[in-house]
Formats: structure tokens, sequence, C-alpha cells
């Protein structure tokens, strides 16, 4: 496998009992670059993330996360990788210092160093106010950011976002997908990031297309619009995606 | 222990410890329960049910000193079982997620988390034995520390049976069910409240059920430590069981189960 991707998938599959939800999912996802998962409710987005990130086992298929075979290295591959998942994960009851520390220490960080990335990351999404809240306290935008400033607590050259910007306004969303871009760029992290929303994938963005669990386009976001046919992506995705609307 | 193993054990055990003292009333109830067996009920039973000498103890013994071992062992029990209740509430709230997915083995993170509730249980046992002291329960003072080997012991394996039984608790609503059916059985079908010679003398069936319970082998192990006298089938059981309920409980949350895909499930 490729050590020169972040990210490599081939053939993955996975069913839920005998439901189909992945069938020869491949991809690669190149270091620095910000690449959306793109596909409806149901296309298998979730559960991608769940096998990439070792909350089930593929069968058949492979992962590797920088040419590391995940199957066979087990946890240890995913020291590099930092995860927003969809379903909120942040300790209600501690406060967002508790709570990034907490991750920080899963992730083998020293506490000085823990100290200088929490206060910077806090900055960064205008929130260093909030260190001493508890997390029930704050609204769903704010539980979001503490949750991306946890994700890259420890550096990750891997992030996968599952829909971090579910339930968010649009001026929050926006600040979310530029601070991601720019972490893209600045660091060389590789992004993956899952969304259902056309208006969260720029142009220059690399772009897969997931629908009914397989992968129906695959390359930089203005490929597929142009392979297409299509005048802009929105109309790209519907042909795509028609499938899964004509189903009863 | 090498750096990150050391730093996440403490990182999960901070979490634990940080959530039980912001969790007062959990304290509180936790030492209310046994209180009232022993102030109220074993008192009530103390003029009609004295015990005869019966190993470990070298004399006859009133009734609350009799069931205090038991008491401490139903601390444990129960706090197994909280943190079951826990770990089927972090799979709820994704809690469970974060632990998972971090890059350590994932026996490890789960020992972690049970080991730090043992503490939490550890903590709680001793406050107990410090005010049944006061109420004139009072084992030899190396009693104590004799104890602390048998209470790790038994802690883990009432962590690793809730473990084991959160893996098989799909909803959070389940639990309080799934429970009445081990806790109550446990406790009463054991040698925690009288002496299994009673028990024989009432009912064959009882007996024999009370001798293959494993909270009567941790009542007595935690009762012949707390005496300064080993108990070595006691021990083997405990041991036995402890293992047997760690290897289901890791088996449990294998990737390969897809634990973690139950719940809310997105796309």
């Amino acid at each position: 496998m490729s050590r020169s991707q972040a990210l490599v998938l081939r053939d993955l599959s996975f069913s839920y009992g005998t439901k189909p939800a992945l069938t020869g999912v491949t991809f690669d996802v190149r270091p620095g670059s910000f690449t959306a998962l793109l596909g409806p409710n149901g296309a298998g987005k979730t559960t991608l993330f769940s096998l990439i990130a070792r909350l089930f086992e593929p069968a058949p298929g492979s992962i590797a996360i920088e040419g590391v075979d995940v199957a066979r290295a087990g946890s240890r591959a995913l020291a590099p990788v930092g995860i927003v998942f969809q379903q909120p994960t942040l300790d209600l009851d501690l406060t967002v210092e508790q709570n990034l520390r907490y991750f920080a220490a899963l992730h083998g960080l020293p506490r000085r160093l823990t100290d200088a990335r929490i206060a910077d990351g806090l900055e960064a999404l205008s929130m260093p106010d909030w260190r001493q809240s508890r997390v029930r306290e704050l609204s769903g935008g704010q539980r979001r950011r503490v949750e991306i400033v946890r994700a890259f607590l420890h550096e990750p050259r891997l992030l996968l976002l599952d829909e971090p910007t579910v339930g968010l306004d649009i001026p929050t969303r926006a600040a979310i997908v530029d601070r991601v871009h720019a972490i893209c760029r600045e660091r060389g992290a590789a992004a993956l990031w899952a969304t259902h929303l056309i208006d969260e994938v720029r142009g220059s963005d690399d772009l897969v297309v997931l629908d009914a669990g397989r992968v129906v386009a695959a390359g930089s976001a203005g490929e597929v619009v142009r392979r297409s046919g299509a005048e802009s992506l929105g109309h790209a995705f519907d042909r795509m995606t028609r499938s899964k609307a004509a189903a009863p | 222990m090498s750096t990150p193993y050391w730093q996440a054990l403490q990182g999960i055990a901070g979490r634990e410890i940080r959530r039980f003292l912001q969790q007062r009333e959990r304290f509180v109830a936790a030492l209310v329960r046994p209180l009232v067996w022993l102030l109220v009920f074993a008192a009530g039973f103390r003029a009609a049910l004295g015990v005869s000498i019966t190993p470990p103890y070298t004399t006859y013994v009133t009734y609350d000193v009799y069931i205090a071992p038991g008491l401490v062992a139903m601390i444990q029990l129960f706090n197994g079982m909280q943190s079951s209740l826990s770990m089927v509430y972090d799979r709820e709230m994704g809690g469970m997620r974060v632990l998972l997915t971090a890059p350590l083995p994932r026996w490890f993170l789960l020992f972690s988390r049970l080991f730090s509730n043992v503490l939490i249980s550890i903590l709680q046992v001793y406050v107990f034995l410090a005010l049944a002291r006061l109420a004139g329960i009072d084992p030899p003072a190396n009693g104590y520390v004799a104890v602390l080997p048998a209470l790790m012991l038994t802690g883990l394996m009432f962590g690793a049976l809730g473990m084991a039984l959160s893996s098989s608790i799909h909803q959070l609503e389940n639990f309080a069910g799934v429970m009445n059916f081990v806790i109550f059985p446990m406790l009463f079908a054991s040698s925690a409240l009288y002496p299994l010679w009673r028990v024989q003398e009432a009912s064959d069936t009882l007996f024999y059920f009370c001798q293959i319970n494993i909270f009567t082998h941790a009542v007595e192990l935690i009762r012949f430590a707390l005496y300064l006298e080993p108990n070595w089938p006691a021990l083997s059981v405990v041991t036995a069981a402890t293992t047997v309920f760690l290897l289901v409980g890791f088996w449990a949350y294998k990737p390969s189960r897809g634990m973690l895909a139950r719940g809310p499930r997105g796309d």
C-alpha cells in the first residue's frame, strides 16, 4: 500500500446483517488535501467513518492510514487520526478544559504541550473564555467547535469529520469549513469531510460521491462537474444520486 | 508502564473520579444503602440472630458483625453495576467512541476504565468501614490493609461482569430490568446476609445455588481477608470468574462485534 497517501481504501464492503451498507468502496485521500465525501442520507458515510475508526471491522476490503494497514496494526494505526463524530461525544458534566485534557491524555500528550495546544485551539476558534465552562452550558454550535479543537489537539495528519456542521447556523458552518481548509493548507493535514450539503464543497476540493454504499464519482470537484456535463455541483449530484431519489 | 499507557490510565481515572465527585448523590446513595442494612436491618435482627463460631470468626459474633463483609461486597456489586450503566450511557452518548478510538489497545482502554471504577468503589468501602467501626464493627487493624487486594479483585470481578452485561444491554431504558435479574438473586442467594449452614437447614436447592453464586465467594474472600485469614477456594473462584468476565467483556467490545454500531445510527 502506498505510503504517500494519507488514507487508502480498497474494495471496502460492509453489511448490517444481510443489508449491504457499503460495496467495493475504493478511493485515496492525498496528504494536505480537503476531500469532501458527498452523499445523501443513508449513502453509507457514517458506516465508512466507523470502519476507518475501527468501530467496526470491514469484510472484505482494506484500509491503510499513512501506509499502515488498519486491520493488522489495530488501534496503533489511529495515532495520526483526529475524528469529529456525527454524534456529539463531549462529556456534558465536565468543563471544556477537562474534556480536552482527557482526550490529550488518551493520546499521550505531555501536560505542558496540552496546556499550550488547548490555549491555541480555543483562541483559534474564538473561545478562550469558555475554558472553564461546563459543556452542558454551551450551545450546539459551541460544543461542535470544542469537538473540533479536540480533534486537532494532537496535531493529526488525517482528519475525519462526519457531518461536523449539522445543526449549525450558516456563519458558523462557513467558519468551520474555512478553519479546516486553513489547517490542511498550513499543516499539510488531510481532511475527509462527510457531508450532504453541496455548499460545503469548493471547486478545488477533492470529491468522492457516495450513493447507496457505492462510489459513483471521484476526482476534483471541478472535474466531477465537468465529467457529468452538469452546470453545477448541485445538478451533478442530483444526476449521480438519482437512483436513490427514484427508489420507492 | 510506558508513558502513553500511564498517561491514558491517569486520564481515564481522572475523568471517572471527577464524574464521581460531581455526583454527590451517587456517593451518598452508595453509603446509605449498606448503612441502612447495618444500622436498621442488622440492629433489628441482632437480638434474634447471633452467629455461632464460623470461620474466620474464632468466637460467637453478633449479626451486624457477620453481615458487614457482605455489605462491603454489596457496595462493590452496586458499583460494578453502576459502572455498567455508565458504559451503556457512554455508548449511547458517544463517550465510548472517544475512548475506543485512542491509539492504544482496546483491552487496555477498557481495563483502565474498569480499574478506575474499582478505585472509586474501594474509596466507598473504606468510608463505609470507618462508619461501621463507629457502630462497633471492629475487625483487626491489619485487616483493613489485608482486605485491599481482595477488594481490588472482587471490584474487578463485578466491574468485568458489568462490562460483559453492558454489551447485552442495547438501550439505557433496559438497564434497570436487567439489573434486577442480576443484583437481587446474587445478593440474596449468597452468604452475605446469613451463613450457608442456616440456608441448608431451610433448603438444599437454595444452598446449592448459594454455593455456585460468585457473590458468595466474593463475600467470603472479603470476610476472610478482613479477619486476616486466607480463603483459597474463594480466591480461586473469584480469580477465575474475573478472568472469564474480562475475556467476555473484551470480546464483546471487539470491532468485529460492531458494539458501537448500536444506538442512534447515522448513515
